[in-house]
């Protein structure tokens, strides 16, 4: 109990040093206080965190960041090379320096949640918090009590945003770990198109504590695709979830692609609630070390002819444990639904473990769905047919290990973020192997 | 599916629905020490099994009952159950089938278990127990050249103390859980089975359980031990009489085979399963358990589930030998307000161990089924094995179908799938019978058994046939 005081009294310090608030605001922190109060941090006998030991949070002292400084040079090499609308923040705090939204097209606006807020409550304040609520889990709950930014973005009816929108969250090494509780909203208007990448990474050495809540609200045939690239150092905490409205004909695409983090927990909730709507996810978790990545999805076919299909990939080294659970609700008289899942894993050591659970819960009855979960090692047969044709070893195996995460990368879209999980899986790869002439070769192969 | 014959799915009876008046000497509802030893003295039990049975009482009382489980029932008051019931006279048990109480065999006979034909004809041993006393055993002698020990535990407990004792209680340890724990505390009989050495089984051995006296849980306890190289086959049937009340059954199995042994366990449960409000019926948690102690040792659950109107049944193997082998084939039927929360459990601690799980489920009516499994493979388990694939089955559109599969994997060398799917009977499977002459309740009933044949061929031959004729009857109607 004493864990959640610290928390709280963090949080009635920083109301002190901030001032008045508008109440109705206030009210919202007040309750998710209060229901951060009740609920504690999970411990192993919640189900869903049956397999996540959050005591690494719990028990640890971190501050608010009151800066955003951060060495430029580091953030100049830790940011995606790729032309786009960028906000950064630094722990939390907005980075102006490191920022750039350059031109914005007619219908689309992407702001600072601090900013949203002052300048249109009432819009922004409304959908705030309405597929996030603070019982969804004591994080999001700790989140609605201690937001104060981040990002809104709001895309008018038919409005497309030809370059990403990349929301840039930077750990820093300070002196004392930090803690951060970001919040972003989006909403899409109708037939509106976009992609946002949520981007977190980190200085070497960062120790701190990120609990973000995404709240993205589609209407009627909006499209959306989200990448999360999670490349925060390994002794970094982040906590996040996800959570999707969708309405009829929309479409939403998630590619969740983990691979930093002492513990890193994903949520992705989607909420099918209009006739054909459609949700795809795809991840991939790649684990070394004493590594902890969790991720939980979740998919609500709350109306009839909605499409869901998901697949994730771990790949689990050293000592990293991985955890996948994937739920399919089909509610009562959701009929002509397609739902399909798939987990597939690679331990490539034998401390390593993964713990993996599909779940499928299905009250209509014309229904197809299907899932999958595998658990295995690289092929041998397939290793000695790469040694016959004089592959080392080592390189035999990064290569197996990166053809295995293929099915999932070949559906990301955008190349600089494809090769930073490429980079990164294969990262055992030596010097000599050049990947990207071999990728190159490949594309060529196959134009001709 | 037409509405109308959703509805007379709804509406089928109980075909085993009756009850045997026999007088009972029951004992007053309520559970505290003195029931338990009451029990313990009317079984003429020693000191040390008394001991073990408050041992477990008091653990109980210091448990929650679970609540994880995808099932909605009302608490259940357990000082409401009378823990003990036996036919009178339990002095002076009949020796052989001509001595049995008419009225007993009447009953069996309206199960369509005509006990001494059945016995004949399929060299099957039967130890029926009727309520919680066993009342006959047949075959014995066989058995006994054999070397094969086949009694009710009452008995075993007096008769072969050692065994008892040396394997009671290690698969499922009285703490195990909630039911377990109740079980130990009051368990009034069930089956011991213990094949020696080298000896394969000359017969399969059966138990056909039912529950009579109104108000009684039933609490049995089987233990069936396979030393080096034995095999054994039981087959374990239910059914019981139309009642009002919940009836509370809490069974634990425990099943150890050492090395080489193999052990083949099948169950045919068609308990009653309330009435279309859900009234009524069974209330099934089963702890089931086998640990294939053994090197090469296998064990194998085979179950075809369509009765009780709550189940709680997760047949379970510990593959610690090398190289041993755990199934689990499962066939589960749910209708009108059933609700069957089943599934398995395979943990892999030996080098080399395989396992398979093959659950099949179908749901109709207002019905609800989950399959709830876990795989877990520790860090010494090298090159361990499992294939699961569960897929489910719906007919009509008020019911649910759910999987809740667990994979815990802590080993590189293991090889983990699963697989699992839901639909309902397509309508172009259906078209395409009935294009050539078959009608629909038939082409139903086709395609139903064909989903279900993985298991079905599983089962020993007798039962294979009960088992399809069982499925047809829970389905009716529905298929039509």
């Amino acid at each position: 109990m004493s864990e959640v005081q610290g928390f709280l009294d963090r949080l009635s310090e920083r109301a002190a040093a901030r001032g008045a608030e508008p109440t109705w605001i206030a009210a919202r922190r007040q309750a998710g206080a209060a229901r951060f109060e009740a609920l504690g941090f999970p411990d192993r006998k919640v189900e869903a965190w049956k397999y996540t030991d959050v005591r690494g949070i719990a028990r640890g002292d971190f501050a608010l960041a009151e800066s955003a400084d951060f060495s430029p040079a580091s953030a100049a090499a830790l940011t995606l090379p790729i032309a786009a609308h960028r906000l950064s923040f630094v722990d939390g705090v907005f980075a102006p320096a490191l920022s750039d939204l350059g031109e914005l097209s007619a219908g689309v606006s992407v702001e600072r949640l601090s900013q949203a807020l002052a300048a249109n409550h009432e819009a922004v304040g409304g959908a705030l918090g309405r597929l996030a609520g603070v019982d969804f889990s004591p994080f999001t709950a700790l989140n609605t009590a201690f937001a104060e930014e981040g990002a809104v973005i709001r895309l008018a009816p038919g409005a497309v945003v030809e370059r990403p929108i990349v929301l840039q969250f930077l750990s820093s090494a300070g002196a004392t770990p930090r803690m951060s509780h970001p919040r972003v909203l989006v909403t899409a208007g109708a037939r509106s198109q976009a992609t946002l990448i949520e981007h977190q990474v980190g200085e070497e050495g960062a120790a701190n504590f990120s609990n973000l809540v995404s709240e993205v609200l589609l209407e009627r045939g909006a499209i959306l695709t989200h990448y999360k690239l999670q490349e925060l150092p390994q002794t970094d905490h982040h906590i996040a979830s996800l959570h999707v409205d969708q309405a009829r004909d929309s479409r939403f695409t998630s590619f969740n692609l983990n691979l930093g983090g002492a513990l890193a927990r994903n949520d992705i909730v989607s909420d099918l609630n209009g006739q054909g709507a459609e949700a795809n996810f795809f991840g991939l978790f790649f684990g070394q070390g004493r590594q902890l990545l969790d991720t939980h999805t979740l998919v609500n076919h709350n109306a009839p002819l909605t499409f869901s299909n998901e697949n994730y990939k771990g790949i689990l080294d050293d000592r990293a444990r991985g955890i996948f659970n994937g739920k399919v609700i089909v509610k009562r008289d959701s009929q002509k639904i397609e739902a399909h899942q798939n987990n597939a894993n690679l331990l490539l050591s034998d401390r390593a473990e993964i713990d993996t659970k599909p779940e499928l819960e299905i009250y209509a009855d014309d229904v197809k769905c299907s899932h999958g979960a595998t658990t295995g090692q690289l092929d041998e047969e397939a290793v000695f047919a790469l040694r016959a044709r004089g592959i080392d070893e080592a390189t035999a195996r990064g290569l197996l290990t990166l053809a295995f995460a293929g099915e999932v990368m070949e559906q990301v879209a955008i190349d600089a973020v494809a090769e930073r999980v490429e980079l990164a899986v294969a990262g055992k790869l030596p010097e000599r192997f050049n990947l990207a002439g071999l990728v190159e070769a490949a594309v060529a192969l196959h134009e001709e | 599916m037409a509405s109308e014959e959703m509805e007379q799915l709804v509406r089928r009876d109980y075909k085993q629905g009756f009850v045997t008046d026999i007088e009972s000497d029951t004992v007053p509802p309520g559970l505290d020490e003195g029931t338990i030893a009451f029990i313990s003295q009317k079984k003429g039990e020693p000191e040390w099994m008394l001991e073990w049975r408050l041992k477990a009482y008091h653990q109980w009382l210091k448990m929650t009952p679970p609540s994880w489980a995808h099932l909605d029932y009302p608490p259940i008051d357990y000082q409401a159950i009378s823990y003990y019931s036996a036919p009178k006279k339990p002095e002076d048990r009949p020796q052989s089938l001509d001595e049995v109480d008419p009225k007993l065999l009447e009953t069996y006979e309206k199960l369509g278990i005509p006990l001494h034909e059945r016995a004949a004809l399929a060299g099957v041993a039967v130890d029926a127990v009727f309520d919680s006393v066993s009342v006959t055993t047949t075959f014995k002698e066989k058995l006994a050249e054999a070397g094969v020990i086949f009694c009710s535990i009452s008995e075993a407990i007096r008769e072969h103390p050692e065994l008892v004792k040396q394997y009671l209680g290690t698969v499922v340890p009285t703490s195990d859980n909630y039911f377990a724990a109740l079980n130990s505390a009051v368990f009034t009989d069930g089956s011991f089975v213990f094949v020696p050495e080298g000896v394969t089984c000359p017969m399969e051995l059966s138990t056909y359980f039912r529950i009579n006296a109104a108000n009684t849980g039933q609490f049995e306890r089987t233990l069936i031990v396979c030393e080096s190289r034995a095999q054994v086959s039981y087959l374990e049937g239910c059914t019981a009489p139309q009642r009002d009340e919940n009836q509370l059954h809490a069974a634990v199995v425990e099943l150890v085979a050492l090395e080489d042994a193999y052990i083949k366990y099948s169950t045919v449960q068609n308990w009653y399963p309330g009435d279309e409000d859900g009234k009524g019926g069974i209330y099934n948690f089963v702890t089931k358990r086998g640990d294939c102690r053994g090197d090469r040792s296998r064990i194998s659950w085979t179950q075809v589930e369509t009765g009780s109107a709550i189940t709680w049944k997760y047949p379970s193997c510990v593959l610690r030998g090398k190289d041993s082998i755990g199934e689990f084939y499962s066939v589960a039927v749910t209708n009108g307000r059933q609700q069957a929360d089943t599934g398995t459990k395979m943990i892999h601690l030996g080098e080399g161990s395989r396992s398979s799980i093959i659950s099949k489920g179908i749901s109709a009516g207002r019905s609800n089924q989950a399959y709830r499994g876990l795989v877990k493979v520790g860090p010494r388990a090298k090159g361990a094995r499992n294939f699961t694939q569960c897929d489910s089955l719906l007919i009509g559109d008020q019911c649910g179908a759910h999987t809740f599969p667990y994979q815990e994997i802590g080993n590189a060398t293991a090889t983990v799938e699963h697989e699992a799917t839901t639909s309902k009977i397509g309508e172009d499977q259906l078209f395409y019978c009935q294009s050539r002459g078959i009608s629909e309740e038939d082409a139903v009933s086709m395609i139903v058994n064909g989903f279900c044949k993985d298991v079905f061929q599983e089962l020993p031959m007798e039962f294979a046939v009960e088992a399809e004729a069982l499925l047809n009857v829970t389905l009716e109607g529905a298929v039509g």
